[in-house]
């Protein structure tokens, strides 16, 4: 058993027991620290796949912004002191049924799946350079939009954000 | 490492997503499910893009996140607005779209 296939193992457990812990955990706060630890988990993937840039950007975006932004909102809703209403024990079970038989039938439908194996040569492709490149040649008019997406994505959390006014007297 | 072991660990993520969508009450759990299915996805794309030593697929992955980031931006603030009208992040009680 080489190093790369007991990193692989590791954050393979790492990974779905801290998964588990998000969606089983009766505390949001720490649901959110499970899900941090996931996307650390992640993360160490895409370095064992040799994608480097895409494992930094994950921990920055995801762990970094996005995580704290949940956080925040937690914590500015004082919700952790405060007890979830559960859903019923029918409708839990019917939902770790649905999800179940989902990953049993993709399961039994990739089974005997005809695919390549991992390339073992080429491990630059997850380099900036590579990734840049290839950004701003071929990608280079949906990295534009995604700047207008990221516009309207700003403004629209502003707008639905803001408080709101006294009623104007001319609407009924 | 053969790719069959990532697209298991993926599909695992995201039926543990799904599980969390349908099991749990709180928006914001469901808004983090949703971003661990995001996430499950994107670790199949580098898995592929790895196989088929492309780089697009990683690209695809920038916008993949770039795509979560702007979805959650908005959608925490769909939520702070419905906690200050209705006091609670319960979804049995945030499904009638109006207070």
């Amino acid at each position: 058993m080489s190093i790369y296939e007991i990193l692989f193992w590791f954050l393979t457990i790492m990974a779905i027991s801290s998964a588990l812990g998000v969606i089983l955990s009766r505390n949001p706060i720490t649901s959110v620290l499970f899900l941090i630890v996931t996307f650390f988990a992640i993360s160490g993937h895409y370095i064992l796949l040799n994608a480097q840039f895409l494992a930094i950007v994950n921990i920055i975006v995801y762990a970094g912004a996005i995580m704290v932004l949940f956080l925040f909102v937690i914590m500015l809703m004082n919700l952790n002191a405060d007890v979830e209403p559960q859903k019923g024990r029918l409708l839990q079970l019917a939902g770790v049924i649905a999800g179940g038989v989902l990953f049993l039938v993709i399961l039994a439908a990739l089974k005997s799946a005809t695919v390549l194996p991992l390339e073992k040569t080429s491990s630059d492709i997850g380099l900036i350079k590579n990734l840049g490149r290839v950004l701003f040649t071929q990608f280079v008019l949906p990295f534009e939009i995604s700047s207008v997406l990221f516009l309207s994505a700003m403004i629209g959390a502003i707008v639905i954000g803001k408080k709101e006014e006294t009623k104007n007297p001319l609407t009924p | 490492m053969p790719v069959q072991y990532y697209i298991f660990l993926s599909m695992a993520l995201f039926c543990i997503g799904i599980m969390g969508t349908l099991i749990r009450r709180n928006a914001i759990i469901i808004f983090m499910c949703i971003e661990l299915m995001l996430n499950a996805v994107n670790l199949l794309m580098v898995a592929f893009s790895k196989m088929y030593a492309d780089s697009s697929a990683q690209v695809f992955v920038f916008f993949n996140m770039v795509v979560a980031a702007a979805e959650v931006s908005v959608g925490l603030a769909i939520i702070v607005m419905m906690y200050r009208k209705v006091h609670s992040v319960d979804i049995n009680i945030l499904n009638r779209l109006k207070h």
